[in-house]
């Protein structure tokens, strides 16, 4: 049994996959990725991206962090939406539900309205897939026994593999 | 906080190296960061100022091979030291699987070390966290400083509640993977529950 604060499941993973690849299409984004709060991948849609992804998520998380505590510091409950201009490619970043955070990269080929526009139903239909998986990890966590003494044991020796003097 | 991807098989859990200012923080990751083979580990990200004492956080990503189909990756962050940057580091605190205190053996930043654990105590009761839930453990960094406070000293003042501690002298790496390696293990005997 497992004590992860979330997870994701083989068909949650495509349900969102499928929300965003139509985001991706319907906007004329350039890129679509899920991160969670914590600054964890959870999922990119599109072509493949010629910087670090890992840290780009990182860095998202800390920038939606930053301004969280911003809001909060002026008196606002959250900034939903964050817009990051740049001379060739942009930035729109949108609160989802339990933390999670999807952000939209895109460039001249399409406008802020336009992505903003299909982002608010994207985000409704992310909001729905992530309530409804946590509701979910209330009662389906005892199928999952990979993470059992021996996997344990395992990850223990990779540690140990991997940080040998 | 873990997040368990059944989709793509990975496992990613959050450590962060808290302390006081210039106690070796971003030492400890750079070292680990050297030290790895390439295929281990994703880029470092440093936010510094000129001064070179880091701003926001630093940040390495590392994976561990595949155990049962499934691949594990920590992702360590540093927080910044100063006091004016709480902010800062409250907010790299959310969602942390694993804590390492490094803190600094010099009898001149004593009470830095103090202040440190205070405002780990404080930030985390922000996230309605307390230490005895998170997998935590401590390094007595700077055990080459002429001026540093004996072990069982620091442990008798700093770590009465015993928790797993280390003696480091993180600029010449000794001690780090000790530490890292305690620290792994705790977060992921927590992800499995007898
Ligand atoms: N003498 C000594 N200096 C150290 C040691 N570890 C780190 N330092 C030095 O202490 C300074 C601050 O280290 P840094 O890692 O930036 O501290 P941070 O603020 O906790 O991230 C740097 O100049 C390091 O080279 C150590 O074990 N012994
Ligand atoms: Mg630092």
């Amino acid at each position: 049994m497992v004590r992860a604060e979330w997870a994701i499941f083989e068909e949650d993973y495509w349900a969102i996959n499928n929300v965003l690849d139509d985001l991706l299409r319907s906007s004329r984004a350039s890129n679509v990725v899920l991160i969670d709060r914590t600054g964890q991948l959870v999922s990119q849609c599109g072509p493949e991206v010629d910087f670090d992804l890992t840290s780009f998520a990182s860095l998202c998380a800390a920038d939606f962090e930053a301004n969280y505590q911003l809001a909060k510091l002026i008196g606002e409950r959250d900034f939903s939406t964050l817009f990051h201009q740049g001379a060739r490619e942009s930035m729109y970043l949108a609160k989802i539900a339990k933390g999670v955070v999807l952000v939209v990269l895109f460039a001249k080929s399409t406008t802020l309205g336009l992505v903003r526009l299909r982002v608010k139903r994207a985000v409704e239909e992310l909001n729905d897939i992530i309530e409804r998986l946590y509701e979910k990890l209330e009662y389906r966590n005892e199928e999952y026994d990979t993470f059992d003494e021996t996997f344990t044991r395992g990850v223990e020796a990779e540690i140990d593999n991997l940080f040998a003097d | 906080m873990s997040l368990i991807n059944y989709s793509s098989r990975e496992i990613n859990c959050k450590v962060v190296y808290y302390g006081p200012g210039l106690g070796g923080k971003t030492t400890n990751i750079q070292y680990v960061y050297e030290k790895l083979a390439p295929e281990t580990k994703g880029k470092l990200v440093t936010l510094a100022t000129e001064m070179d004492r880091t701003l926001f956080f630093d940040f390495l990503p590392l994976e561990l091979g595949e155990v049962k189909g499934f691949k594990t990756r920590f992702h360590l962050y540093t927080v910044p030291g100063q006091v004016y940057y709480n902010a800062s580091r409250k907010l790299i605190l959310r969602g942390v699987d694993g804590i390492v205190f490094v803190g600094d053996s010099s009898e001149a930043r004593f009470d830095a070390n103090i202040e440190a654990l205070y405002n780990l105590h404080d930030n985390l009761k922000e996230y309605d966290l307390s230490l005895e839930q998170i997998p935590f453990v401590m390094q007595w960094n700077k055990r080459d400083m002429p001026d540093a406070i004996p072990i069982a000293e620091l442990n008798e003042e700093l770590n009465p509640e015993g928790y797993d501690n280390f003696e480091g002298i993180a600029v010449q790496g000794v001690g780090v993977f000790d530490t890292l390696k305690c620290v792994a293990k705790k977060v992921l005997r927590q992800l499995q529950t007898s």
